[in-house]
């Protein structure tokens, strides 16, 4: 990086801080996520090293990077998948702000359950593909104590139908349902607790490009609709360019660029984002 | 081999010492499964290797046992037991429910009431309530350890959505004491109401998963259901047919070719001693005289 470009991502930088002003204005409270000094090493080779961030109430994260670049590996340890080697990932809980690594292990595993979201890449490690997806989106709700038949019933339809599935496949399996309604099963199952932070990992991956289309609208009308904060993690960069609403790239298991999605889209400092940019395919 | 050459009760003292450790610590956690070195047993399993354990470690040379098998008294798995027992331990052995103090079952709980100083074994073939719904172990036992039961009513949820109602008719799942969800054994949801409060010690042994697991007499057992459709202990619509009782479980038997079938009393002694004290049913035989 040259000291330059250096300094102009910086500026990037402030800019962000700028918009997440705006963010905690809106709603009046400090940040839901802060991130510092994230580092997870697999042996000797880095998974992801030095991250830090704040995520807002009802903001979207993109984060970005080719294979290997150790976002995954981020975003396993973000939604505790993975025991990071260092850091902390401090969450907004209703007690303030809390350490979710030094958390007690039911405590995490409620928040996992409530608070917290994890939309998988393939929907069916996020799916129980033995159940009907009434069951599938009822889960949650039983996990948190739901016991009435009728109303974990009338939720499960009404979040079918959010999701465009119609409400006379409620008791079909998700193994009849095609890749593009599994995706948005899996969507529809994670949200119906009303979380207030959901990870996705690369939510559309495998999906063509018209259902993708069709899934990323939804998503945005559920995360301005729910004032979800999301922290997306995808190699396509048109999703993000729709959904998010800040961006971080990483590259080698380091964050190289952050800032305001269209700042770092349209002007790319570093040199691997602008590799990264210009690789889109134009149609 | 003569007889002689077997331990009493089968099993060497150390084996049951273990056995009766494992049995203490079920009983002081109602519900909990308890690992136990689960040893060959010279059967097959699912066969009962489980329950053979528990029976041998209880066993006393006063005691007198009844083991019964879906109910009846006379079936190949009780007979075989039974004798098993008799041979290994000398004890005393009866059909009567009232007379015994060890019972070992398979899959039923007796019509007539338990009293106090009964034991109550059962034979189980799965321990894991929820081994069906999540398939990992270590998975498992984190859910039973922060009381994440959920789950279990996914499959509640399902048996509703498909079929109008909760139709899991056995091995219907319970709550002990408010903590540990428990698979009873199948034994059918009709015998669920007497797993609760009852004066009789009741113990479950799996052998071939290695658990034993305890319900202490007079402990709340619960069965699970939402609020909007309640569990039923439900039973055949009918009554005995050699008995006329309209209160215990019953067997469907069928009887011809012609579509002809009876309902009969699952707990055959409970059956005999209501023909002995003058009870008719539909198609009891005529009486000589």
């Amino acid at each position: 990086m040259t000291a330059m470009g250096h300094d102009m991502a910086e500026a990037g930088r402030g800019a962000g801080a700028g918009e997440m002003g705006i963010f905690a204005k809106r709603k009046g409270e400090g940040p839901l996520l802060q991130v510092a000094g994230l580092r997870k090493h697999y042996g000797a080779r880095i998974g992801c090293t030095d991250v830090s961030f704040d995520l807002w109430p009802g903001e979207v994260l993109g984060i970005v990077g080719e294979s290997g670049s150790g976002k995954s590996t981020l975003l396993s340890c973000l939604a505790g998948h993975l025991a990071p080697d260092a850091g902390q990932v401090l969450f907004q809980t209703a007690d303030g702000m809390q350490d979710t690594l030094a958390m007690a292990e039911p405590a995490r595993r409620r928040l996992m359950r409530t608070d917290w979201a994890f939309v998988h890449q393939h929907a069916r490690d996020g799916l129980r593909m033995g159940v009907s997806a009434g069951g599938n989106v009822g889960e949650r709700l039983m996990a948190v104590g739901a016991r009435h038949y009728g109303q974990i019933r009338g939720a499960a339809t009404d979040w079918l139908q959010k999701v465009e599935i119609s409400a006379d496949r409620i008791d079909d399996r998700p193994s009849q349902f095609s890749g593009g309604m599994q995706q948005r099963l899996q969507i529809a199952r994670n949200l119906v607790t009303g979380p207030r932070l959901v990870f996705m990992d690369e939510p559309t991956g495998g999906l063509d490009v018209s259902v993708q289309a069709r899934l990323l609208d939804l998503l945005r009308g559920l995360v301005r609709e729910m004032g979800l904060s999301v922290i997306i993690v995808t190699h396509d960069l048109a999703v993000v360019r729709l959904l998010a609403d800040r961006l971080m790239v990483m590259k080698s298991g380091r964050v190289v660029e952050q800032g305001l999605t269209d700042q770092v889209l349209d002007d790319p400092q570093h040199g691997y984002t602008q590799l990264l940019v210009s690789s889109v395919l134009q149609v | 081999m003569t007889e002689q050459a077997y331990n009493f009760a089968y099993l060497d003292e150390q084996t049951k010492r273990m056995i009766r450790r494992a049995l203490l610590k079920a009983l002081a956690i109602p519900g909990y499964q308890v690992p136990f070195a689960s040893r060959e047993m010279p059967m097959p399993y699912g066969w009962g290797t489980g329950g053979v354990q528990v029976t041998a470690a209880c066993l006393m040379p006063e005691d007198r046992l009844k083991v019964i098998d879906q109910g009846a008294d006379d079936t190949t798995n009780a007979v075989s037991i039974r004798r098993f027992f008799q041979r290994v331990a000398g004890v005393a052995v009866t059909e009567s429910t009232a007379e015994a103090s060890v019972i070992q079952t398979r899959h039923r709980i007796p019509e007539t009431a338990l009293g106090e100083g009964q034991i109550l074994v059962y034979q189980v073939p799965i321990p894991e309530p929820l081994r069906f719904l999540e398939p990992r172990e270590t998975e498992t036992r984190k859910m039973h350890e922060l009381e994440e039961y959920g789950l279990i009513h996914v499959k509640l949820y399902e048996d509703i959505a498909r079929h109008g109602e909760i139709a899991t008719a056995y091995a219907y799942p319970v709550q002990v004491e408010g903590r540990y969800v428990m698979d009873p054994s199948p034994i059918p949801k009709f015998d669920n109401p007497k797993l609760s409060g009852n004066p009789a010690i009741q113990l479950f042994g799996a052998g071939r998963e290695s658990r034993i697991y305890a319900v202490p007499p007079y402990s709340a057992v619960v069965s699970l259901d939402f609020d909007d459709h309640p569990f039923v202990a439900s039973k055949a619509d009918h009554d005995c047919d050699l008995c006329g009782a309209g209160d215990s479980y019953l067997d469907e038997v069928i009887v011809d070719d012609a579509g002809g079938r009876m309902f009969v009393c699952s707990d055959t002694d409970f059956c005999a001693g209501r023909r002995a004290d003058g009870h008719r049913g539909r198609l009891a035989p005529e009486v000589a005289g």
